[in-house]
């Protein structure tokens, strides 16, 4: 058992961390509170490496492992969890299936833009009435010999505006229930997609969000990923592996709240002392920081364990389910330890603290990790 | 064109100083090292110079022990070619520029960050020169190449000068000098490991001077709010306590 880390992923680490502490920081209230793309540091990102970067270096990635992405999206989402979900969604719901499950055409022809950054993703899953419960879907992908004709919509679409490339998770064999489902390469501009309006959300509101519709969408034969019926499991080991990328984006959001509580309790002062002299307030910074250390050893647990090609579904979980909900607790007392300061816009923590109550809704509701979870709990 | 960048491995810039030892050296334990900012600058505008066109091949040396050599990789990190550590303790700049001194006389290009943010010495950069007899130009803030001149622009009182200089040169580089330190891409990360990193044996030279004592800063008192009925407590404080009027 080896706690260390090497020179590379700390210098990754630093590398995310510079930049979120000098760019993102910058402009993270503004696109906020207006909901604006961060179009810009998307294409710094992409230009450091950060967009693909588990990807094979032949395609296009950077070939870092999980353990480095653990790093950057705590790193990043310490600032600003709007361009950590956009760089999460790229990296390992998009890329990560393609890099893993895609032919080598596929590699070529669509990977390679989307780990470069010159394009970016997004995975299509959820419905309207299919959200947690991803083996209803809806919406079909007909045979039609040579092509397939999408139909149905999609729902909560992380980045659906800005994406060139979407994965599309259909039906085409409703009578085979899940193994009858597929998943497929769109390109987003194909006659008969279009988008409803911008979801105008709680939080993260600088990534944006749409549904999806289609009508009569013809997508190539090729374009299918893997055999046909393959797109349930497709999907499942997917989001799987996407669960470690929002764990450590929950942990983020959580180590980021206490930095900040932290120098605001050493910094304010109450009753002719600073708040962390105040037993109340120093005792709320250690729990906060137990849980962060409880949730980082999780999340590196389940990278280590993808990159050494072992089972990580109860440990991506478990992973994912514990740092939502502490994430959702920390912010909750970091805006508490601020007081009035913590619920106005400046302090940042009121922003942290409803960007954290998504991580415990995408990618997986606290509830539906616990379902996985506890199946494996009960298992004879 | 090949350019050298001298790198000091200094404490993260909000590390916590403390003294050990009765206060004859700085403790480090537990200190976090990086680039000093100001070589950080010069090395980012290199990149850039060779991004440009027209450089060879940047190096950057330091000179400490093998615990520098992970800033050292950073700077490979960022767009160095290939990097030098001249294995001894940095503890005099007399001393630094002699060891620099046997390196750097193959470069055209010598850029050295104005101060190290630790002892904020400013002082290898001209001696370094001097040693070489290369020519030498301080508070550095822009550098471009000419056909065979370096143009360089220095701030000067109020205002800036604009002149041409041939090499070799020894810059010694201030704020300005590059936009912002340029963070690493992954890319590079993974390259750095690649690149040569060489170990030299020192020369002899002296350390010229010797620490006698550290004195951290008087710790920084609260500020007295007065209400506005009794402004006249501002003067009384500013005799009785203060002391300056």
């Amino acid at each position: 058992m080896n706690f260390e880390f090497t020179e590379e992923q700390l210098m990754i680490k630093d590398a995310a961390r510079d930049y979120a502490q000098r760019e993102l920081i910058q402009d993270v209230t503004e696109r906020d509170e207006k909901s604006i793309f961060p179009e810009k540091h998307i294409k710094n990102l992409a230009e450091l490496g950060f967009m693909g970067m588990m990807v094979d270096p032949e395609y296009g990635g950077s070939g870092m492992d999980t353990i480095s992405y653990v790093l950057v999206m705590e790193e990043l989402s310490k600032v600003d969890a709007s361009v950590s979900v956009i760089v999460s969604v790229n990296n390992s719901l998009v890329c990560f299936g393609l890099n893993k499950f895609g032919s080598e055409e596929q590699k070529h022809k669509y990977l390679t833009p989307l780990a470069m950054g010159e394009v970016i993703g997004a995975f299509l899953l959820s419905e309207p009435e299919a959200g947690s419960d991803a083996t209803h879907q809806h919406t079909t992908a007909e045979d039609k010999g040579d092509y397939y004709l999408l139909n149905g919509t999609k729902n909560w679409i992380t980045s659906a505006n800005s994406a060139s490339t979407y994965i599309v998770i259909a039906q085409t064999y409703p009578e085979k229930r899940h193994k009858g489902i597929n998943a497929f390469i769109v390109e987003k501009n194909s006659p008969g997609i279009s988008l409803g309006p911008h979801e105008d959300k709680m939080g993260m509101r600088s990534s944006d969000t749409h549904s999806v519709m289609f009508t009569d969408v013809k997508v190539p034969k090729e374009n299918r990923i893997g055999k046909d019926g393959f797109g349930f499991k497709f999907a499942m080991k997917v989001l799987e592996a996407g669960r470690i990328g929002i764990a450590a984006q929950a942990l983020g959001l959580a180590s980021g709240a206490l930095e900040r509580a932290t120098a605001y309790s050493k910094e304010r002062k109450a009753f002719g002392t600073e708040l962390a002299n105040h037993q109340s307030v120093a005792f709320k910074l250690a729990d906060m920081a137990v849980k962060i250390e409880n949730a980082r050893n999780l999340c590196l647990k389940a990278a280590w364990l993808k990159d050494n090609n072992k089972q990580i579904t109860i440990a991506s979980a478990m992973a994912k389910q514990y740092s939502a909900d502490m994430a959702m607790e920390v912010t909750t007392e970091a805006v508490q330890i601020h007081g009035g300061y913590g619920y106005v816009k400046e302090y940042h923590v009121e922003r942290l603290m409803r960007e954290a109550k998504l991580t415990q809704i995408y990618e997986g509701t606290s509830e539906v990790q616990k379902i996985v979870i506890s199946r494996d709990v009960l298992k004879d | 064109m090949k350019i050298l960048v001298l790198i000091s491995n200094v404490p993260d810039t909000t590390t916590k100083i403390r003294f050990t030892g009765d206060n004859t050296a700085f403790d480090d334990s537990g200190v976090q090292w990086i680039i000093n900012p100001w070589d950080e600058l010069a090395l980012t505008r290199a990149v850039e110079l060779k991004e440009a066109g027209g450089v060879d091949k940047i190096t950057v040396a330091n000179v400490g022990e093998k615990s520098t050599e992970a800033t050292l990789r950073k700077a490979l990190a960022v767009g160095a070619d290939d990097a030098i550590r001249i294995d001894t303790t940095a503890n005099d700049a007399f001393y630094v520029a002699a060891q620099l001194a046997e390196v750097a006389k193959d470069y055209d290009l010598i850029l050295a960050g104005i101060e190290a943010s630790d002892y904020n010495g400013n002082a290898v950069g001209g001696m370094l020169a001097e040693m070489l007899d290369f020519n030498s130009v301080s508070a550095v803030s822009g550098i471009e190449l000419e056909e065979s001149n370096f143009k360089i622009t220095r701030e000067v009182d109020g205002g800036s000068q604009v002149i041409s200089i041939g090499g070799p040169l020894v810059a010694i580089v201030q704020k300005g000098i590059a936009k912002e330190p340029r963070i690493p891409a992954m890319r590079g990360i993974m390259m750095a490991r690649k690149k040569p990193l060489s170990t030299k044996e020192p020369v002899e030279g002296v350390n010229k001077t010797q620490m006698i004592s550290f004195e951290l800063p008087p710790p920084k008192t609260a500020c007295k709010l007065i209400d506005e009925e009794n402004a006249n407590e501002v003067i009384t404080l500013l005799h009785e306590e203060a002391k300056v009027l």
